[in-house]
C-alpha cells in the first residue's frame, strides 16, 4: 500500500466492496437454485467466487497498488498453481486416454 | 543492534521486513490450500458419479454456511476498518474495530461447531466417505487458520497496542500484515463455500 493514501476514500471504497460481496454470496447461493446442468453450475459459482475473490484481493489486501516485487513473486506462485492444479486434469486426461486405446485394441477389426 | 527495515521501506525492493515476510508466507498458503484443492478435484473426478450422492447424505447446511460467509466477509470490513483507524490515529476505534474483527472469528468458530456436532450426532465423520474425508480435512484446516488468526489480531489489539505510542507507524504496519492473513484466510473460504456447498 502507498505511503500516500486517501484514507475516507479508501473506507468508501472498502463499503462498496463488502456490499458487493454480500451481493455475490447471495448469487451464489441464488445460482445453486437454478436448475441447470452441474458444468453450468460450476463454472457460474466458481466464476462469481474468483469475482468475490479479486475483490478482497484487490482492495482489501491493497493488491491494486502494490510494488513489483510482490506481483512478480504473486505471478509465480499463479503458475505453480495452475500447474498444480492442471496436474490431476491431466491425469484424469490421461487415464481416459489410455482406456479408450485399450477398448480399441480389444475390438475385432 | 537495531534490525533494519522493520518500519521504514528497503531501498531494493521499496517493502519493509514485515510485507515481503507475510506476502512470501502467503504464497507458501497457496502451496498448501492449492495442494488440498487439487486433491479435492482428483477425488472428485475418481468418485465414479458417486460424489453426487455423497454430498446428499452428508446433509451440509447451506443456511448456516452461508450466514457463516456473511459473518467472514463481515469481519474483513471490520478488518480494513481497524488498519483505517490506525492510519487516522484513532486508537480507541482500532481497538473497537480490532475486537469486532476477533468476534466475528468466534461467531464463525462457534457456528463450525454447531455444523460439526451435527455432523457427528448423524454418525458423519471423515472416514464415512471420500467426501466428509476431504470436507474435514479442508474446513479443519481452514478453521485452525481462523484460530490462528484470531490470536494474531487479539495480541495487536490487546497487548500488542502498547505500540501506539511509541511507534505508530509500526503497529499499523503489523495490523496491515495481520489482516493480509485475515483477508487470505476470507479468500479461502469464499472458495470452499461453493465448492463443498453448492457444487
Amino acid at each position: 500500500m502507498s505511503e500516500h493514501v486517501d484514507i475516507d476514500k479508501q473506507v468508501r471504497i472498502y463499503f462498496l466492496v463488502f456490499g458487493a460481496l454480500m451481493v455475490g454470496t447471495l448469487a451464489t447461493v441464488g445460482a445453486y437454485y437454478l436448475e441447470v446442468s452441474v458444468p453450468v453450475a460450476l463454472t457460474i459459482g466458481l466464476f462469481i467466487a474468483s469475482v468475490k475473490a479479486s475483490l478482497v484481493a484487490c482492495f482489501f489486501m491493497h493488491l491494486i497498488d502494490e510494488k513489483k516485487i510482490i506481483y512478480w513473486t504473486l505471478a509465480l506462485t499463479v503458475a505453480f498453481f495452475i500447474a498444480l492444479m492442471a496436474l490431476p486434469l491431466l491425469t484424469s486426461v490421461a487415464d481416459q486416454v489410455g482406456e479408450f486405446a485399450e477398448v480399441e485394441a480389444h475390438e475385432p477389426h | 543492534m537495531e534490525i533494519p527495515y522493520t518500519v521504514e521501506a528497503h531501498p531494493e525492493t521499496g517493502l519493509n521486513n514485515g510485507k515481503i515476510g507475510i506476502w512470501l508466507f502467503l504464497t507458501s498458503e497457496v502451496m498448501l490450500f492449492g495442494a488440498l484443492f487439487a486433491t479435492f478435484i482428483m477425488l472428485r473426478i475418481g468418485s465414479d458419479g458417486n460424489w453426487a450422492a455423497m454430498q446428499a447424505e452428508a446433509e451440509l447446511n447451506i443456511p448456516l454456511a452461508t450466514l457463516n460467509t456473511a459473518v467472514l466477509i463481515a469481519s474483513s470490513l471490520t478488518m480494513v476498518m481497524a488498519w483505517a483507524s490506525l492510519m487516522r490515529g484513532q486508537l480507541g476505534r482500532f481497538k473497537v474495530f480490532g475486537w469486532l474483527t476477533v468476534g466475528c472469528g468466534g461467531i464463525f468458530l462457534v457456528i463450525k461447531y454447531f455444523e460439526y456436532t451435527a455432523k457427528f450426532e448423524h454418525h458423519h465423520y471423515p472416514e464415512s466417505s471420500t467426501f466428509l474425508a476431504i470436507y474435514f480435512a479442508m474446513t479443519g484446516l481452514h478453521a485452525l487458520h481462523v484460530i490462528g488468526g484470531m490470536a494474531w489480531n487479539a495480541y495487536f489489539t490487546g497487548p500488542g497496542s502498547k505500540l501506539f505510542h511509541t511507534n505508530r507507524q509500526w503497529l499499523t504496519d503489523r495490523v496491515e500484515h495481520s489482516g493480509l492473513f485475515w483477508h487470505f484466510v476470507d479468500l479461502v473460504w469464499i472458495f470452499l463455500f461453493p465448492v463443498f456447498y453448492l457444487l
